[in-house]
């Protein structure tokens, strides 16, 4: 692998409860706790975990759409979460954002032009002609037609509208693209296409994806490796087939045994999780997970596990291995 | 899910080409249709609301050809005249200084439809602002707007209005400007909750992703979002600021004689009721439909620009 291109190190995104007649702080809500990770350049991270566990906090935190509570992250180099604002505007042309709804992340009251137009505009490109251009000519790229250009996003259909997404998205050439749960709002048959548009774009434009999704065998298809979020938290970290073939947290283990199998007469070992997933209000103490483990020990309930590597490029949070 | 199993190049020719799957079958020439285009297109259906555009067409013509409608003069008193009835001569009949009232009702729609305009745009211009500002800076600066909003609305409106004209002085402009101001706070909240729910859309921190300043966004994305209920309440708020303006020169707060204000004109003939009731009737009559017609055209447009009434 390359060099990295992106570094989490610690992030944290704290939601505060608000309650009581004033609106005081009662509590916290602890959407992302202490999440580290490093991105190459050119590799696509997958990110998978069940709903609320922080992924899509995770991606819109490195972004600062939302703000990070504690942590650092670095983007070439660069500590992003020092910056100020009108320095970050500047950076967001390398950093770029593909949203979960296709009918939620376009506005309404715009045309595809300017929808596409926009972030060219205010990267500096004044001429509208060659605006125009870049356009017709990124629309082409992601399989639409210059024609399309004049339409209301009311006029397309879910896929359509995630490819105008993606269009925005690359508008200007970025280097890094967080892709928040791109194609679960998209029918099955849509997913397959637009992931490998995305697939052939990261070949066309060398680029990076922090690829966001719940669904595994999306992850699995497109990653080169895989993070698996409980809780806020990372649980594993590794190479896309050591995941699969070899997967050490006993919640990955649980995750990928709830996989379907096209043969429903095949043997397998499901790994049965009972009880609810605690609330992020009120983690449990230790590892987060011991509430639900199967293999929990008497130092799970106290002690956090530290996410560290247990073999070449596998990392992993749990006491089992030391 | 089930993966593709084509070759590469199958794969390649689908995703590049225009004509996808997921396309509907369309055409280039297919109609783009600007959502503008689409609500009047709707709002031409809608017969209340053409009534009421009826009406407020028939009063603009009224206020804007009315030296050209009668040779009298809506000042100069008559004596000789005075409280006729409705005749071929005087079609509504004459007041009790022998002023014509189709005369005064005619230049009375100017001082109405100026009124309602000017309080209308200074009430929307300044309570978009601050409710701009409440909804996407939140926080103290929320607070701070909507507790003075909150003041504003716990008078009666029109006590206020009076409090102020009494302050400022009787005078038509003074009353303008008190209606303005009792005006904000409606526009205010509405433009407020509306951009702090269009916050929450994923457009919004799209555009934040761009890289866009806080004013592109407020203005390229935010406020074209939230012009329909600023065109809804400014359509019927010019309705309730010409009622208001009567009410003002009723008590002999807004216009003074001898300006043909209609509020003003039933306050002085309201002795001779019994006498020449068309004196009060023609005035009376004038607000109703005027403020009428405002309010069809608003509900149509609330009918047509709601979203919640799409199709």
């Amino acid at each position: 692998m390359q060099k990295p291109i992106l570094e989490v190190d610690g992030l944290k995104k704290y939601f505060d409860i608000k309650g009581g007649p004033i609106g005081r702080k009662v509590g916290e809500v602890k959407a992302v706790d202490d999440v580290s990770f490093t991105v190459m350049e050119g590799e696509i991270l997958g990110i998978v975990g069940e709903s609320g566990c922080g992924k899509s906090t995770t991606g819109k935190s490195i972004l600062r759409l939302i703000e990070p509570t504690e942590g650092k992250v670095k983007f070439q180099d660069q500590d992003i979460t020092s910056l100020t604002n009108s320095e970050m505007r500047r950076l967001r042309k390398d950093m770029q954002i593909i949203f979960q709804d296709p009918y939620a992340s376009l506005n309404p009251r715009h045309t595809v032009e300017k929808i596409i137009s926009e972030p060219l505009l205010v990267h500096g490109m004044t001429s509208a002609k060659q605006r125009l251009d870049r356009v017709g000519e990124l629309l082409e790229v992601v399989g639409l037609s210059p024609y399309h250009a004049k339409r209301y996003p009311h006029q397309f259909s879910g896929g359509q509208r995630q490819r105008v997404g993606i269009a925005r998205a690359l508008a200007n050439n970025p280097k890094l693209v967080i892709c928040d749960e791109p194609v679960s709002a998209l029918d099955v048959s849509i997913q397959s296409q637009i992931l490998n548009l995305m697939e052939k774009l990261r070949d066309e434009f060398n680029l990076t994806y922090i690829f966001i999704a719940h669904d595994l065998s999306v992850v699995k298809h497109i990653s080169d490796r895989i993070g698996v979020m409980y809780l806020g938290r990372m649980v594993e970290l590794t190479e896309k087939n050591k995941l699969y073939d070899n997967p050490k947290h006993p919640y990955t283990q649980a995750l990928l045994s709830a996989v379907p199998l096209p043969d429903p007469d095949m043997p397998r070992n499901r790994v049965i999780l009972k009880g609810d997933v605690p609330s992020p209000a009120n983690p449990p103490s230790g590892c987060a997970f011991h509430t639900k483990c199967p293999q929990a020990m008497d130092i799970c309930k106290e002690v956090r596990p530290a996410f560290q590597p247990v073999e070449d490029n596998h990392f992993v949070a749990c006491h089992l291995y030391k | 899910m089930k993966l593709d199993e084509r070759k590469p190049e199958e794969i390649e020719q689908q995703i590049t080409s225009p004509v996808n799957r997921d396309d509907r079958p369309d055409v280039e020439q297919i109609e783009t249709v600007s959502p503008w285009r689409d609500a009047w297109r709707r709002l031409r259906k809608n017969r209340f609301a053409m009534a009421g555009m009826i009406i407020i067409l028939f009063f603009l013509i009224l206020a804007l050809i009315a030296p050209l409608l009668t040779s009298y003069s809506y000042y100069e008193q008559n004596l000789a005249n005075r409280l006729l009835p409705p005749s071929g001569e005087h079609w509504m009949g004459t007041d009790d200084l022998g002023r014509d009232i189709l005369t005064r009702i005619a230049y009375g729609a100017r001082v109405s439809l100026q009124v309602g305009f000017f309080a209308v745009i200074g009430a929307l211009v300044f309570g978009t602002f601050l409710g701009i500002i409440a909804g996407y800076f939140g926080r103290w600066v929320d607070m701070i707007i909507s507790r003075i909003f909150d003041i504003l609305l716990a008078f009666p409106s029109i006590l206020l209005a009076i409090a102020i004209v009494a302050i400022l002085g009787a005078s038509l402009q003074n009353a303008l400007i008190a209606i303005a101001i009792i005006n904000i706070p409606i526009f205010g909240r509405i433009v407020r909750s509306r951009v702090i729910s269009l916050r929450a859309e994923e457009y919004i921190m799209a555009a934040k992703a761009q890289g866009m300043k806080n004013g592109r966004i407020i203005f390229h994305h935010i406020l074209p979002n939230s012009i329909t209920p600023i065109i809804v309440q400014a359509t019927l708020g010019f309705g309730t600021a010409i009622l208001e303006a009567a009410a003002l020169g009723f008590l002999g707060l807004g216009a003074q004689p001898p300006t043909p204000e209609w509020g003003q004109m039933l306050a002085s003939s309201r002795e001779f009721i019994q006498l020449a009731p068309w004196t009060l009737i023609m005035p009376g009559v004038s607000i109703m439909l005027v403020v009428l017609g405002f309010n069809l055209v608003g509900d149509g447009l609330r009918d047509v620009l709601d979203p919640k009434m799409r199709n």
